[in-house]
């Protein structure tokens, strides 16, 4: 066993974090407040390549790895949880369905768009439909010339930004497998953007809903098999859900840091807060399940990069780190005080950033159901053997 | 990276846990009942190498490292907590503490006794008054000519009740309270050593603990194990190990309350379904694998870290703060998952959740643990 990050991505994860705290800490307060993610940070992220890191080298992109892009996530949401998402919905929801169900043609003509400034979304969630995501409506019907989509979908991160979508959609209302996936291009006649929601954090970075109106795609736009279209969902969660827990442990470290610097500063009965044992145990156990959270996490995205069976493993990574994003917030604050509880301290932000976590892409509830059926199925944990 | 056991610890574990299932499963109830660990078993695991878990081949030892010594560990813990204990205490704590400190003369002659499982071993920190606050010691050994004599009293010493020998942590200076501590190591009979009845404990009943008092005891110049005032600083670093195996004694115990109670779950039916089908049973058993999983790995990490000499205090600590009380708690809920059965002494599970409550409070309580991790967060943070 070796729980140390290889010579590669500690220099990744040094260059990162160097940018995220010089380039993307500074507005952070200022994009929350704006409620948008400006084009120029969104520039910065291409030029770096972060919005291709798992894209082959062939199609345009860095050719890293899943561990890799964890470490991307973590860093930037130490400073911007907003801007974390942002990078993780776009890789893991757009980028690695058409990585992994693509054909070589529709891996020609969007990887590198994606790789270079386009960026992706998944339309999966509806009015109707979250975590029962089989229960879609949004239809596609098969046409001569395409397939024609009604329906709406809602909650898309990226969607305000996105010019690229994993779209899951009805085309077989009376089969069991009912669903299957597609590309769509945004714009596109007959898709629009409906609202834009306004959110208890992650503030800069949009949720937008779609609204298709007998939108006319081509047929070639199918993404793997007819039918399959919730494996294609289900998949891209497994992996979705990586970058959702590197974005709570982000969120976790940023509050242990600002937690433990402002326990040292401030002083309450002529000494620092730093002092009394109350804080100490706060201070401890915040940086306990970080560490907990870290090894679940990064052994999930190892084991994706292995080709192993890791959904059962990546379900328990992003359940422990999202609950600790949302103790570790919540002890911040209560670092904090009164102060804690204003905008001129990160800790409220941080609060309402964590909060998402423990819903998107899996909510806990759904991911101890994953785990549970996993504990009672051999052929979910596979990988115990080794364990 | 790499999350994966080598195929040799694979092995490792596979001989451990056949032989815990086959060996000590079986027994935990009686043991625990009596509250010893029959002669025999200790042999069998003597055989198997596990009483020399941590020393190297030349002196009789399996070399496992800290990792391997964490793999068997769980395993023995799986089927009995106090077993494991034993073996923690043996290898960690008194082997432990001759490996770190003592001169190879000392080496040489008891660490193969001790591996073979010719006797076993102990190791004397906490006295009455001392626990948290070890450096606050009493008992005191003065150096008169070729001997030192050694004074006070010991407190919850575990395997005293039977062990060979014991290292035994006395003050010799008070210029300083943590460099004024230096440890002996002390055979069993010698005169004036007194080993006391064992305690009535509420779990861990399979492993002994006993009081000891050392009246004018003698021991040759030559047994004092590791520099003179340096025992205390010796014992910080024993300790710090140490708590590596009561991480995976935990993750055993944990692993032991989850399996137990979904073969339960999976057989009783209420409201005409298996237990399994009710999802506030599921999320129970849900949360306790996925929080095994994380002592595990937390566990494996500071091992591996001890393994390859990176520092691991705090990895430690860590691994034994959360696993201890992820343990507790895996334990009550597989008692409420299994009800009023889980509340008798038929299922395992009882026995389970008394022998985890000690994981919080031996070789460091969480308390301490938590004292020791902020201290290190908060010394970082300063000037950030």
């Amino acid at each position: 066993m070796d729980f140390d990050l290889s010579e590669d991505h500690r220099l990744l994860q040094q260059e990162i974090r160097e940018f995220s705290f010089k380039e993307v800490a500074p507005g952070a307060e200022q994009r929350d407040h704006d409620c948008k993610l400006p084009k120029q940070l969104w520039d910065q992220l291409v030029e770096l390549g972060l919005l291709g890191i798992c894209i082959p080298e062939e199609y345009g992109g860095a050719g890293m790895d899943t561990v890799a892009s964890t470490i991307v996530v973590e860093e930037i949401s130490k400073s911007c949880a907003g801007t974390g998402v942002f990078i993780s919905a776009h890789n893991s929801l757009c980028v690695d369905p058409i990585l992994a169900f693509g054909n070589e043609s529709q891996k020609r003509k969007y990887l590198p768009m994606l790789a270079s400034g386009t960026v992706g979304c998944l339309s999966l969630t509806e009015p109707g439909s979250g975590s029962d995501a089989g229960g879609a409506k949004c239809l596609a019907v098969e046409e001569k010339n395409g397939w024609r989509i009604n329906g709406n979908k809602i909650f898309v991160t990226n969607g305000a930004e996105a010019g690229v979508m994993v779209l899951i959609a009805v085309t077989d209302p009376s089969e069991k497998r009912r669903l299957s996936a597609f590309i769509v291009e945004h714009p596109w006649e007959g898709l629009r953007i409906g609202k834009l929601e306004k959110k208890l954090g992650i503030r800069c970075s949009s949720t937008a809903e779609y609204v298709f109106e007998d939108c006319l795609i081509p047929k070639e736009n199918l993404l793997g098999e007819r039918g399959k279209g919730l494996n294609v969902a289900l998949a891209t969660l497994d992996g979705g859900r990586i970058g959702i827990g590197a974005q709570a442990l982000g969120i976790a470290e940023a509050c242990l840091y600002v937690g433990a610097r402002y326990a040292n500063q401030r002083e309450q009965f002529n000494q620092p807060l730093a002092n009394f044992q109350a804080i100490q145990n706060k201070i401890a156990d915040m940086k306990v399940r970080i560490e907990a959270s870290r090894n679940l996490l990064y052994r999930a995205a190892w084991m994706k990069d292995r080709h192993l069976p890791y959904g059962y493993y990546s379900a328990m990574a992003k359940l422990f780190a999202s609950e600790t994003a949302s103790l570790c917030a919540n002890h911040a604050v209560q670092i904090y005080g009164g102060y804690g509880y204003t905008q001129d301290y990160p800790a409220e932000r941080f609060l309402r950033d964590a909060k998402i976590t423990e819903i998107y892409e899996g909510t806990s509830e759904i991911h101890r159901l994953v785990i549970f059926r996993g504990l009672t199925s051999e052929s979910e944990t596979g990988w115990t053997a080794k364990v | 990276m790499n999350f994966e056991l080598s195929d040799e610890l694979v092995a490792l574990r596979e001989v451990a846990r056949d032989f815990a299932a086959n060996e000590i499963g079986p027994h935990a109830r009686q043991w625990d009942r009596e509250g010893q660990i029959p002669r025999e078993a200790i042999a069998k695991l003597g055989e198997l190498g596990f009483l020399g878990t941590l020393a190297p081949a030349e002196l009789g030892g399996a070399e496992l490292g800290y990792l391997g010594n964490a793999v068997v560990i769980e395993e023995i813990a799986r089927q009995c907590g106090g077993t494991a204990l034993m073996l923690a205490a043996h290898n960690g704590l008194c082997m432990g503490h001759l490996l770190v400190a003592a001169n190879d003369e000392q080496k040489n002659q008891y660490i193969p006794r001790l591996a073979s499982g010719e006797m076993l071993g102990s190791w004397c920190l906490t006295e009455p008054s001392s626990g948290s606050d070890a450096a606050a010691l009493k008992s005191r050994a003065v150096l008169d000519g070729d001997q030192w004599i050694i004074n006070g009293s010991k407190m919850f010493v575990t395997n005293g009740y039977q062990a060979g020998v014991f290292v035994v942590m006395a003050r010799t200076s008070d210029d300083s309270k943590t460099k004024g501590i230096s440890a002996f190591i002390v055979d069993r009979d010698t005169p004036g050593l007194t080993v006391g009845e064992k305690e009535d404990k509420m779990g861990m009943r399979a492993s002994d603990t006993v009081p000891l008092t050392l009246e004018d005891v003698r021991v040759p110049r030559d047994h004092l194990c590791g520099e003179l005032n340096q025992g205390f600083i010796d014992a910080l670093r024993v300790l710090e190990r140490g708590r590596i195996a009561i991480g995976a004694l935990s993750v055993g115990l944990g692993r032991g309350a989850l399996e137990e109670s979904l073969a339960y779950a999976k057989q009783r039916e209420q409201f005409d379904k298996p237990l399994t089908e009710h999802q506030t049973l599921q999320f129970m058993m849900a949360d306790m694998a996925m929080e095994i999983d994380a002592a595990r790995l937390l566990v494996r990490k500071a091992a591996v870290k001890q393994d390859i000499g990176q520092p691991s205090e705090i990895d430690a600590s860590i691994a034994k703060l959360f696993a201890s009380e992820m343990a507790t708690r895996a334990c009550l809920s597989a008692i409420q998952i299994c009800g009023g059965y889980g509340y008798t002494k038929d299922l395992p599970v009882e026995r389970l959740m008394r022998d985890a409550k000690l994981c919080e409070i031996g070789e460091g309580s969480s308390q301490v643990q938590r004292i020791i991790i902020s201290r290190r967060i908060l010394e970082q943070a300063k000037g950030m």
